[in-house]
């Protein structure tokens, strides 16, 4: 698309004045801006914010949750051919510290006091900091600092300059090229300090783009914007496609008010990421668990149908008369209303993305007639890479490169990509940029994965945690822990799952009970448990474990390149995995190496072939007290199978 | 800008009440400024509600009298008090369990609704128009009180912490000059006391309404409170400051306990 955010804004407004742009729930009533509304709007804080002095290619950090004002205030920033760069409205102040001094930040419009607070805290660290410029003026009535002022103050005095000055807001607009810089996203590096990921209005727009093609998104979508708009993809979806498309976006009233919300709006073209999915399903189960038997029969019967037949429905599969018949019938009585409930009655097309979702999870919604899809992409790719087509969408692949989209597998296993969705450079880091961008032109994604017999891309670890068995007889086979244990995980009485196997014989995998689950089960049975060690130590749970394992050796044999990477040994930890004991990172990530060396025995035992051993363990409690636990550990063999199936 | 405290907007004089033998409150004086938070405190059975109910017109003191605005009065019933601008909160929440949040906050607006009962009930005409007029000025409250997603919800389902929060919103829906606060954090976790705290704090500011509220935690009361009277078996035993009350002899005896 050769052309820019503002020029995009000025068509729709010149196109269809009257159409909605954005809809805000406030005091009840759903709220509409038309796009001739926005772009006034939208001039006169450009005016407003060129009179206060933000010139042309400087940031502007902008705070804050999905409201209208906050996209506007992108807009008038693009507009004057500066950068808008989006924090999370949740991170603490600290965090925000290297964003605004890496970017050189004298601008900043956020949402309201909490985010004001925050920048006031670092204002001593952050002196370039001159303007902070807010939305909602609630409890700010006292305070009295320099720099500070309402957004109203700023469209006021844009709208006298803007009547004084009449050409200039076009004028602005036009001297700003599709090539410029459109907006810069902080990614969250894991070690570090984050990078500034520079994307144009080219590359951003040309995603944007592509990914309406290929749902041929129309200016008829709603969506619904409640994800932080920090996060690439929330911006993808409900700014960049949303200006490309020149569909609805809808705000929601407050971040308590989603569910309701989303009822309301029923969105056509909705994303969210699998634990959202996740939590949306459990509370529909609690709630059906508290209905009468009767419905509660209904239910169970006709889930049963959808998971038959549902699937293959979605996937435009012929399933017979009378099993058509049997889903109408389940349609009317049971899932209509099911994805009325959800939100999702008018939707057309849902993705999930970010982490694996559950292939449980996956069927449920598709079982019940919501188109949910998955996608490949990251900040640094503007989102679109790969997408799931309509009829073709599986739980464990990505889905085909999209429009525009080079994909090549490097021999390491690396996926590498080539679009014009690139992002120019990492903001002042010429030496990371040229670690992922090298001088061909390709993205060096670090994610591991290959292309199936269907051309569809399959992601299976990052590069840098795949390894090779060695020895025994799987010798040479590609080992990849990651997908081991988020197969593993994907049962819900497996909390957490640590695999080893890089540079060893077999596979050996160290398993995390889900205490409530498991706990609620073993209730059901009768099985009487003292605490987390005992229950994890029962040989019911164990067999129950056996279990899962045995059925992820199943599927992992299934799979050619992976069958290698079958389970040989097992065992079941006596203690939860635990970010304060240093076990797991603060975003839950399990750190593999740290618990090889704080549980060499177990490994030992493991590889060494004992059927058991004992273990004591430091933990450290709440208050910062450390004790010990102490057990013995039975290790399980685990069946596993010949390779059934060729490279998938 | 900092808020400007006015004139005395509320002058208790010389109040006694008596249930029979018992002598609830003996011979308080006191006055309330515009814009200020004025906390009343004590330990328990020191007359703190009964004092509220007076300035409510629940109870009719028995000697003295009450001035508010210049006018005095010593009988006046609780409907009197409302229509001259004086709301309240109750210590034990008399919402409407079964109504929702709207519902409930919509009768702060009873007052103020003039349509008669036969056109509100078939919603016609002026009645309609008017409903609407009110039903903003609720949302607004609700906005305000940040309880958008239980706006449809049965009172009685919600926690307790926002049950406390529906019943200073029906109270605000009467948009009171002055606003009397029994008891607002009574029962509350720590977090609930912090944002009743910020929301009193918000009123007084936003809405410039005169606040009065007794109150058994100390810690809150000197952070938000502009001054407090200290009773102790019926009588006044302080007035000032939070830190003159802090220093005085006798409020520590009385109330904050002394080592012996």
């Amino acid at each position: 698309m050769q052309t820019t955010f503002p020029r995009l804004l000025q068509k729709h407004a010149t196109e269809r004045p009257s159409a909605p742009a954005l809809r805000e729930k406030e005091y009840g009533i759903w709220q509409t801006t038309t796009w001739s509304a926005l772009r006034q709007e939208v001039q006169s804080l450009a005016c407003g914010l060129h009179q206060l002095g933000l010139q042309r290619g400087e940031h502007m950090v902008v705070i804050g949750s999905n409201r209208p004002r906050l996209y506007a205030a992108m807009l008038a920033a693009q507009s004057l051919g500066a950068i808008p760069v989006p924090l999370y409205q949740d991170a603490v102040a600290a965090e925000c510290v290297f964003p605004l001094n890496n970017a050189e930040v004298r601008f900043a419009v956020v949402e309201d006091q909490e985010q004001v607070d925050k920048l006031l805290e670092i204002r001593e660290q952050c002196p370039q900091l001159t303007h902070i410029l807010f939305d909602d003026p609630r409890g700010l009535r006292k305070y009295d600092e320099p720099g500070l002022a309402s957004l109203d103050e700023a469209v006021a005095a844009g709208e006298v300059f803007a009547r004084q000055h009449p050409q200039f807001y076009d004028e602005q607009i036009e001297s700003a090229k599709p090539e410029d810089v459109a907006a810069m996203f902080f990614t969250s590096g894991t070690t570090g300090n984050p990078k500034g990921v520079v994307h144009t209005h080219l590359s951003l727009l040309d995603r944007a783009e592509a990914g309406a093609i290929f749902d041929r998104l129309t200016s008829a979508e709603d969506v619904l914007a409640y994800l932080p708009p920090a996060w690439i993809g929330q911006n993808i979806f409900s700014y960049a496609q949303w200006l490309a498309c020149g569909y609805v976006v809808n705000c929601p009233e407050s971040s308590a008010t989603v569910t309701i919300d989303l009822k309301e709006v029923g969105p056509t073209y909705y994303f969210a990421p699998p634990r959202v999915f996740e939590g949306l399903l459990t509370s529909v189960m609690i709630r059906m668990e508290d209905a009468g038997a009767f419905k509660r029969g209904l239910f169970h019967y006709f889930m049963r149908v959808a998971r038959q037949y549902g699937p293959d429905r979605m996937d435009g599969k012929s399933i017979g008369a009378v099993a058509s018949l049997l889903y109408q019938l389940g349609d009317w009585f049971v899932y209509g209303p099911l994805r009325n409930n959800l939100g999702f009655s008018r939707v057309r097309v849902a993705y999930t993305a970010g982490e694996a979702i559950g292939p449980d999870l996956f069927t449920f919604y598709r079982s019940i007639g919501v188109n949910l899809k998955q996608l490949y992409g990251s900040t640094e790719t503007a989102v679109f890479v790969c997408l799931q087509p309509d009829h073709e969408a599986r739980a464990d692949t990505v889905g085909v490169p999209c429009k525009g989209v080079e994909i090549k597998v490097a021999d390491n296993g690396e996926i590498l990509v080539k679009s014009s969705g690139l992002l120019k450079e990492y903001y002042k880091n010429p030496a990371a940029t040229a670690e992922v961008l090298t001088a061909d032109g390709w993205y060096h994604t670090s994610d591991a994965g290959f292309l199936d017999s269907h051309g569809h891309l399959k992601i299976i670890d990052r590069v840098k945690d795949v390894g090779r068995i060695k020895g025994g007889a799987n010798d040479g086979a590609m080992f990849a822990p990651k997908y081991v244990e988020n197969k593993l995980k994907f049962f819900p009485h497996i909390k957490e799952a640590v695999a080893y196997g890089d540079g060893r014989e077999k596979v050996c995998v160290m398993v995390n009970i889900d205490f409530d689950a498991v706990g609620n089960w073993a209730e059901r049975r009768n099985l009487p448990y003292a605490g987390y060690p005992d229950l994890a130590g029962k040989p019911e749970v164990y067999a129950l474990i056996q279990e899962c394992v045995e059925k992820v050796n199943a599927d992992l044999a299934e799979d050619k390149l992976l069958a290698g990477s079958q389970i040989s040994r097992f065992l079941v930890l006596h203690k939860e995995l635990d970010a304060d004991d240093g076990e797991l990172t603060r975003t839950n990530k399990v750190r593999r190496g740290f618990i090889a060396e704080k549980y060499q025995v177990l490994i030992d035992a493991l590889y060494g072939g004992k059927s058991e051993q004992y273990i004591e363990t430091q933990v450290k409690f709440e208050d910062g007290r450390t004790g010990s636990v102490s057990a013995t550990l039975k290790i399980f063999d685990a069946k596993t199978f010949a390779t059934v199936g060729k490279a998938a | 800008m900092s808020k400007k405290i006015g004139d005395v907007i509320l002058d208790v004089q010389h109040i006694s009440l008596r249930f029979g033998g018992v002598k609830a409150l003996t011979d308080i004086s006191f006055n309330v400024r515009e814009h200020e938070v004025r906390a009343i405190i004590g330990p328990n059975g020191a007359g703190k509600s009964s004092m509220l109910n007076c300035i409510n017109g629940v109870y009719t003191p028995t000697e003295g009298s009450i001035m508010f605005r210049g006018q005095t009065f010593s009988h006046m019933n609780s409907r009197q008090v409302a229509e001259m601008g004086i709301a309240r909160t109750f210590q034990n929440l008399a919402l409407f369990k079964g109504m929702s949040v709207i519902d409930n906050i919509m009768t702060g607006r009873n007052l103020r609704i003039k349509s008669n009962l036969f056109l509100q009930a078939l919603r016609v005409g002026p009645a309609q128009a008017e409903e609407e007029r009110h039903r903003e000025f609720v949302e607004h409250i609700i906005d305000f009180l940040e309880i958008q997603a239980h706006r449809k919800t049965p009172v009685g389902q919600l926690p307790y912490g926002l049950q406390k929060r529906v019943d200073l919103g029906r109270a605000l829906a009467m948009e009171p000059q002055v606003l009397l606060l029994d008891e607002p954090m009574a029962g509350m976790n720590l977090e609930e006391k912090q944002d009743m705290s910020r929301f009193i704090l918000d009123v007084n500011d936003e809405f410039g309404t005169t606040i009065v509220l007794i109150e058994h935690d100390m810690g809150v009361v000197m952070d938000i409170s502009d001054r407090v009277v200290v009773l102790d078996y019926g009588k006044k035993i302080g007035d000032g400051t939070p830190d003159e009350v802090r220093n005085n002899e006798e409020v520590i005896q009385a109330y904050l306990g002394t080592s012996h």
